[in-house]
């Protein structure tokens, strides 16, 4: 009887290691992901590039746009973009490589870092977005 | 003791360690004050005769002339800068790795530096098809920095990249690397009298701060040299 408690104790205290681990993991995995192919433009602080590229950090767009934004990472933007109130116009490359649960982790990064407080993503919810992505331009 | 005594005596211990110390701290400071940056680059012995006696003196690497144009279509040459201090770059506008993160520390320099008119900043952009001067005042247009101060410049592909060498900024067009140009980003620091006093990395926060203090020990060195 004792050893059995013992090991259901066992087991619980493993599997919630392994579910803390996970979470960890993807949280880390979305930050991994934004230094790997964000943070060269976006910056560390997600401030942008002034009149440039736009900020992360506090940018009304991840609110006001939060339903294009999958498609954005996964196939870049161009043409004029208003963030906070300013003017951009540069090209964002996309990133055509990246899968659903990593743009779900890179999202929920984004999100909810540099002084966002934003609602989190599902990955049945960017699967849904990612499928009817608009046909990127000129491609 | 009177226990009063005895705190006021504390604080008076206190405070003159205080006041030590920052006296310590100053007197560091103004000591820095007097530093002087090397020339980097080669060097070169030349003799001379004055008076019957031989003198050596050092030639030191100085940038060569040079004819670029920046963004308002004006010619930036060796007269822009003459009598000044400035800081140089290699870059080019569509370039997605480092250069937003340098030219993002170049504002801070903009910035420290905007109302000292003895000092430039130049950057070079070695795609100079695609980066057209109307391609430069629209991205220096969008920094919303002044020509006068900032200069993007373009011109002859050739002497671009001449220049780089000159300034020992490695570049290189090569299709493997993001954008198809490989490049440092390497800051630049060069006196009034065109020579190279300090070498940066301009993506890192710390050591543009670097560039910044010895800037300041720069201008001192050249006020020094008015008097
Ligand atoms: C080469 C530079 C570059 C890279 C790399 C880059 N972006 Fe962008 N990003 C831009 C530019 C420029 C815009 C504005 C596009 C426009 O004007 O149409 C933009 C716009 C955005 C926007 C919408 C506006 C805002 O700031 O809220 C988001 C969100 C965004 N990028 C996220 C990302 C993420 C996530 C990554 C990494 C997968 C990334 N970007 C990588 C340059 C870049």
């Amino acid at each position: 009887m004792k050893k059995s408690r013992f090991i259901v104790g066992f087991f619980g205290a493993l599997a919630l290691i392994t579910l803390t681990q996970c979470f960890t993991d993807k949280q880390n995995q979305g930050q991994k992901l934004y230094v790997q192919h964000c943070l060269s433009c976006h910056m560390e602080d997600g401030s942008g590039l002034r009149g440039l590229i736009p900020p992360i950090a506090k940018a009304d767009y991840l609110q006001t746009h939060r339903d294009e934004l999958a498609c954005l990472i996964r196939n870049g933007a161009d043409g004029p973009m208003v963030v906070n109130g300013i003017e951009y116009n540069k090209e964002m490359p996309g990133v055509h490589t990246l899968r659903e649960d990593e743009i779900t982790n890179l999202l929920n990064y984004i999100q909810t870092n540099f002084g966002n407080n934003n609602k989190r993503y599902t990955m049945t919810e960017v699967e849904e977005m990612l499928d009817i992505c608009p046909v990127p331009h000129g491609k | 003791m009177n226990p009063r005594i005895n705190y006021i005596l504390k604080q008076t211990i206190v405070a003159s360690a205080f006041i030590c110390a920052s006296a310590l701290t100053y007197s560091c400071q103004s000591n820095s004050a007097d530093q002087t940056l090397p020339i980097l680059g080669s060097r070169e012995p030349v003799e001379r005769v004055v008076d019957g006696k031989t003198i050596v003196d050092t030639v030191y690497h100085q940038i060569p002339d040079f004819a670029f144009t920046d963004q308002d279509s004006q010619r930036v040459t060796q007269e822009t800068v003459a009598g000044k201090i400035y800081v140089t770059d290699f870059f080019f506008t569509t370039c997605p790795s480092i250069c937003p993160k340098m030219k993002s520390q170049m504002l801070r320099i903009y910035e420290a530096y905007k109302d000292n008119p003895n000092v430039v900043l130049l950057s070079h952009t070695i795609d100079p098809a695609h980066d057209t001067v109307a391609v430069l005042k629209e991205y220096a247009d969008r920094l919303n920095v002044e020509t006068a101060k900032w200069h993007f410049v373009t011109g002859d592909r050739d002497s671009i990249y001449d220049m780089a060498l000159q300034y020992f900024v490695g570049v290189q067009e090569d299709d493997q690397a993001e954008g198809g140009f490989a490049h440092s980003g390497d800051f630049m620091l060069i006196d009034q009298n065109r020579h190279i006093r300090g070498h940066y990395h301009g993506t890192e926060q710390e050591d543009v701060d670097r560039l910044i203090k010895d800037m300041e020990i720069l201008l001192k060195e050249q006020q020094h040299e008015e008097k």
